[in-house]
């Protein structure tokens, strides 16, 4: 029998080893599924983890992937250190591209160069605006974030639906529920040419490494942490709760925006009703497995990119469903939540006493 | 024709009204205990996935009922083996159990689409069942609907009169206490969350089985999420469950009726209005800060670690 014994630490060592531990014992478990899937299991797994990366095609495509992951990661990294559980990062995602879109859609055919930063800020400020109702239903009326903030990603799938099939609706789609695509001056730049690696791949880990510097250099990111790890301590020292849920919650949803109208405006190219594939609720996952340190998520948006260029795989090359991608993210983040254990505890072994007797 | 019309008014409601109550009952024994399971939608969807198949291969949509309850029992034990054993984040925990229901569900139901499986089947009381509309609506409903109502009985009566609730309530309100005590504060939650997760497996089979003829992949529709925001509303009491569940069957049915009649308001604005509706009663209730903290389980989404 093994019993659990607390460290008195947290293990440096298995901080980094429990996310290793629970990608090895995911693609194991990966295998068997795929084996009681009638797939053959080896086969299976390279098909799902390595076939789609081992073109340039494939690598933009996984960058491509990762941009919102990572984007939307972060700022729930940030948002989880401050113990404050925003799990509506699709929502504001979608408002993002809302908000952003409907300018670009607007005006056609303005040519200036600071359009489409300017529609990259109104997509900020959709994102952030849809995270400052959780904030303020949290903090004036004790509202539950998880709750509120995940109702408001139903809320904003079911506006942007109605945008795109009645009044943005374009009159040219054969009455497809897309909107008109947007114009050259409203699309996100390529920035390698051959390749469909656009601005938002290079943002997205530009972004990240900016918040690592706030969070570890400056006297807010101290703050943060203080609050997330020892509420009491942070109240006598006098940090306001109320202005870091504020500035936790709109950091988070201005980069959920911007990862909204980067998508819309970069690989969709106009408004749909499926512009996300459930980024929000994945980038939790990213969050968590990058153990909420910005460059942490890089690594793990580029991991779980990777896990929906394999469920395509899987489907065009196995014949198997592409759901195969959600197995994948839920199995590995059981694995990561339970592999944690290892930071603060260590197994002990517990012997019966009686063979100890025959030691030699 | 007006009996006719509230007749049918009032079975659309119990109908829209039952999932939710079911998978709320259970996440509030869950919760009584002192554990918050966030994955409420991921078990239904798993429930109304292993119900269907069930109930589609086997041609008894009572051996589907069966069926989702165990799934609904065996993925809910994942959760307690991560959150009791491991002493994983709760939180994190429940949102992984929804992303693995969600895939869960896409990869076994992608050959069911679109295909029909049994319904359950009424059950219909002699003669009561032909009194005008008490009896449509009391004594001719499908299995469920009447379980619904017998097991929140059930519940209150557990958790007010019997010993056995006053220990899960004594583990939820104070674990540290109740271990002292010489309670298994692990045994008991297990118990507790296996519970919730039997619940919420047979609400996804009542999705699967009556309220949606074909099978669909996004049938729960954030109907889990919705009934976690109804134990909150209900400040865990049971009977109040009752009327949070039969308030948002009837936003629900509401907004198909609008939608039914042609009011000048766009579709998808309507189908938000359960969405809404939620966060309105979130925030009535959970403005008074003292009624909730006094309400909720004390030990609500704490890990509990036996030193001995």
């Amino acid at each position: 029998m093994f019993r659990l014994e607390p460290r008195g630490e947290r293990s440096a060592f298995w901080t980094y080893g429990s996310p290793v531990l629970a990608v090895a014992l995911t693609i194991l478990t990966m295998g068997i599924i795929f084996a009681m899937m009638g797939a053959p299991p080896v086969t299976a797994i390279e098909t799902f983890l390595i076939s789609p990366i081992t073109s340039v095609a494939g690598l933009s495509a996984l960058a491509v992937r990762a941009a919102p992951l990572i984007m939307i990661g972060v700022g729930l990294a940030f948002c989880y250190r401050a113990n404050v559980w925003n799990i509506g990062g699709d929502g504001q995602f979608t408002l993002g591209a809302i908000a952003g879109g409907g300018l670009a859609l607007f005006f056609p055919n303005e040519a200036f160069w600071w359009f489409y930063p300017l529609v990259l800020v109104t997509g900020i400020l959709g994102g952030m605006a849809w995270a400052a109702i959780v904030a303020e239903l949290k903090l004036r009326f004790n509202a539950n974030e998880i709750l509120t903030s995940l109702m408001l990603v139903y809320i904003a799938q079911l506006v942007l639906v109605w945008l795109v099939t009645g009044p943005w609706r374009d009159p040219h789609g054969f009455g497809f529920p897309q909107s008109a695509m947007f114009s050259a001056e409203a699309t996100t730049p390529m920035i390698i040419s051959g390749t469909s690696i656009h601005l938002g791949c290079l943002l997205a880990p530009l972004l990240a490494i900016a918040l690592w510097q706030v969070m570890a250099r400056s006297v807010l990111g101290f703050q943060l942490r203080v609050v997330g790890q020892a509420p009491r301590a942070a109240r006598y020292a006098g940090f306001s709760n109320t202005r870091l849920t504020w500035i936790a919650l709109l950091v988070s949803g201005g980069l959920s925006g911007l990862a909204g109208i980067i998508e819309v405006t970069g690989p969709v190219g106009q408004l749909t009703t499926s512009i996300t594939p459930g980024y929000g609720f994945t980038a939790v996952i990213v969050a968590f497995l990058g153990r909420l340190h910005p460059l942490g998520v890089i690594f793990a948006g580029l991991l779980l990119a990777l896990s929906y260029l394999g469920g395509d795989a899987a489907q065009i090359n196995l014949n198997l469903p592409n759901a195969i991608t959600g197995i994948f993210q839920g199995v590995l983040l059981f694995y990561l939540l339970g592999a944690d254990i290892l930071i603060l505890y260590r197994l002990k072994r517990v012997r019966p006493a009686a063979p100890v007797m025959k030691a030699s | 024709m007006d009996l006719f019309y509230a007749t049918s008014f009032v079975l659309s409601i119990i109908s829209a009204s039952t999932p939710l109550l079911l998978a709320a009952s259970g996440e509030l024994i869950t919760e009584k205990s002192g554990v918050l399971n966030l994955g409420v939608e991921g078990m239904m969807l798993i429930g109304a996935i292993a119900g269907f198949a069930t109930a589609h291969d086997t041609g008894s949509a009572l051996l589907g009922v069966l069926a989702a309850a165990g799934a609904g029992i065996i993925i809910s034990l994942i959760f307690a083996v991560l959150t009791q054993t491991f002493l994983a984040n709760q939180i994190a925990a429940g949102l992984a159990l929804t992303i693995f229901g969600h895939g869960f569900a896409a990869l076994l139901g992608a050959g069911y689409v679109g295909i029909a499986a049994p319904t359950l089947p009424k059950l219909a009381f002699p003669l009561l069942s032909k009194i005008p509309f008490f009896g449509p609506v009391l004594f001719d409903q499908n299995i469920l609907i009447y379980f619904s109502f017998a097991i929140l009985i059930a519940i209150s009566w557990f958790l007010r009169k019997t010993h056995a609730g006053l220990i899960l309530r004594a583990v939820g309100d104070n674990h540290d206490a109740a271990h002292a005590m010489g309670y298994s504060v692990l045994k008991i939650r297990y118990g507790a969350i296996a519970f919730g997760g039997a619940m919420a497996g047979i609400a996804g089979a009542y999705l699967s089985l009556y309220y949606s003829p074909l099978w669909s992949q996004d049938l729960a529709s954030g109907r889990g999420w919705i009934a976690l925001a109804l134990v909150v509303f209900s400040a865990w009491r049971p009977y109040w469950l009752l009327a949070g569940a039969y308030l948002f069957g009837g936003i629900t049915y509401l907004s198909l009726y609008m939608q039914g009649l042609g009011v000048p308001i766009p579709s998808p604005l309507i189908s938000a209005l359960p969405y809404f509706g939620t966060i309105i009663v979130l925030v009535l209730i959970s403005r008074d800060r003292r009624r909730t903290r006094l309400n909720q389980p004390a030990c609500l989404g704490k890990s509990f670690h036996a030193v001995v």
